[in-house]
């Protein structure tokens, strides 16, 4: 029952969070520098392994589809698998599950440090409201941020599934066949389906970083647990998330 | 052209406050922290909480700050709710932290810097004049390209203090201001403090189990013990005081023969 009760709690208070940084929104000029250094940290730096992270899901992908689907004679689908799968799917989710990891933990961590150390105190006591000045920049950057981030890795991803049709010798399938067949069936409102969704789940991680941050109290062992829980909050709500928006936009 | 002096960091508009605690109740869950505790703090004067570790004291201060609900009870200061943002606004109440509470991430001109720029205060040559007026007051201007993690606990306190001057406050909370600094960088704390106050005619409160600082600089001071409190006194009455847990805590006896002792050794041996 108190697990129940602390979950709802974090919850709610994860949604209030959002509401008062969103209501911030008018000071949204003055925070266009740290909005500008959290983009680079969630997007620059994250970007290498994006990349290689989708270059090889692209390339597994069409390695296991390509043996596959040349059983039944349909080998020239594997461009249209590998591009569907991508966009719609293993992009934004990838892509989600690295800024969990990478970013969200990293968040989690210093604000978590920041309230054990006073520091969000501090900021209560001269009037300044760390929604403001931690949280609200936090959220546009990844808001901005994501979009890119799955657009590069999409591209990233189609790569990798057509070097591996082009160099493995029993798929065999040439590069031109493969992108012919991408573009054939690949929308742009696949590709937009999924910027949806990696932005939905961008603002839920940054959103759950910030809060299990926040509400940390305690010492140092508190803030390994309050980036342990963020991680596994993030990774639960990127899955559940994802089962409902795809259902909502198919 | 003649220079513009630079601005002064306390406003002619801005007077010392009143603060008021009545009746005031603080539980986490089934631990009492705070019972029934009323005292006043008027306008300009430094005024010291004392009493041993774990009485309440800090979280007595965290609700004059406005950082904490009570479980029953008020805090005003110049009756008003010292948790509203309007409050916090109208009387620009500062409060140097135990640890400093630096922003750690940024060096300590930026950390002056906070709060002018983020409540567009002055325009930002005004602002620098006036972290640098800060600075030369408490002698730290070699500090101010630092990070915090770069200077010594005495430095950080005085930085926090810096920063709290900034804010052109009526009220400064000072917790625990001297604690864990040597006892000639306790002395200087305790100079600045009283300084401060002759200068900037500002309410001060400050928390601390140092004996000579409360008793030095403060006007009146309330002596906390378990939750409750037990006198507030000018520090002349408060020597005097008859009271056994004052006195306790004002002259504590030290006995190295006592059966305790005794006993340690005896397990050593």
């Amino acid at each position: 029952m108190n697990r129940i009760h602390e979950l709802l709690e974090a919850f709610g208070s994860a949604l209030l969070l959002a509401f008062r940084s969103f209501r911030s929104l008018p000071a949204a000029p003055r925070i266009l520098k740290r909005t500008a250094e959290q983009g680079y940290l969630a997007g620059y730096t994250t970007l290498p392994i994006v990349t290689i992270l989708l270059f090889f899901i692209g390339a597994v992908l069409a390695l296991q589809a390509g043996n596959t689907l040349r059983d039944f004679g349909a080998k020239q689908l594997i461009g249209t698998l590998v591009g569907e799968s991508i966009a719609r799917e293993l992009g934004p989710v990838m892509v989600a599950i690295l800024l969990a990891g990478r970013v969200g933990s990293a968040v989690t961590a210093e604000l978590a440090s920041m309230k054990v150390s006073g520091e969000v105190d501090a900021l209560i006591t001269m009037n300044i409201p760390p929604e403001r000045l931690l949280v609200l920049p936090r959220l546009l950057a990844v808001l901005l941020v994501m979009p890119v981030l799955t657009i590069i890795g999409n591209i990233i991803g189609w790569f990798g599934g057509a070097v591996v049709c082009a160099g493995v010798s029993t798929i065999g399938v040439e590069p031109e066949m493969y992108f012919q067949s991408l573009k054939q069936y690949l929308t742009m409102g696949d590709i937009i389906k999924g910027l949806v969704k990696a932005e939905i789940f961008g603002f839920t991680i940054m959103l759950i970083a910030c809060s299990t941050g926040l509400r940390t109290r305690g010492g140092p062992r508190e803030i390994g647990f309050a980036v342990t829980k963020s991680v596994v909050f993030s990774l639960i709500a990127i899955l559940t998330l994802d089962y409902f928006i795809t259902k909502a936009l198919d | 052209m003649a220079k513009t002096p630079p601005p002064s960091l306390i406003r002619d508009d801005r007077n010392p406050v009143k603060v008021e605690v009545s009746g005031l109740n603080k539980s986490y869950g089934s631990q009492v922290v705070l019972t029934d505790v009323t005292f006043d703090v008027k306008p300009g004067e430094i005024f010291g909480i004392m009493g041993p570790s774990g009485s309440g004291k800090s979280v007595l201060l965290r609700h004059i700050a406005g950082l904490e609900s009570s479980t029953s009870g008020t805090v005003t200061i110049s009756g008003e709710d010292p948790r509203k943002p309007e409050t916090r606004d109208r009387f620009a109440v500062a409060m140097v932290f135990q640890s400093g509470a630096l922003f750690n991430s940024l060096s300590v001109y930026d950390n002056l810097a906070l709060y002018p720029l983020e409540h567009r205060l002055c325009p930002k040559s005004e602002i620098r004049d006036r972290v640098m007026r800060a600075l030369r007051i408490l002698s730290i201007e070699s500090a101010v390209d630092k990070l915090p993690a770069e200077l010594s606990g005495g430095m950080k306190k005085r930085v926090a203090i810096a920063r709290a001057l900034v804010m052109e406050p009526q009220l400064i909370l000072y917790d625990e201001p001297t604690s864990e600094l040597d006892p000639v960088m306790g002395a200087t704390i305790a100079e600045i403090i009283a300084t401060l106050k002759e200068q900037f005619t500002v309410t001060t409160i400050v928390v601390t189990h140092d004996r000579d600082l409360a008793l030095t600089i403060a006007d009146r001071i309330a002596v906390i013990h378990q939750g409750r409190l037990r006198a507030v006194l000018p520090p002349a009455e408060l020597r005097r005081s008859t009271d056994g847990v004052i006195n306790d805590f004002l002259n504590p006896k030290i006995d190295v023969r006592n059966p305790r002792f005794k006993q340690l050794e005896a397990t050593h041996e």
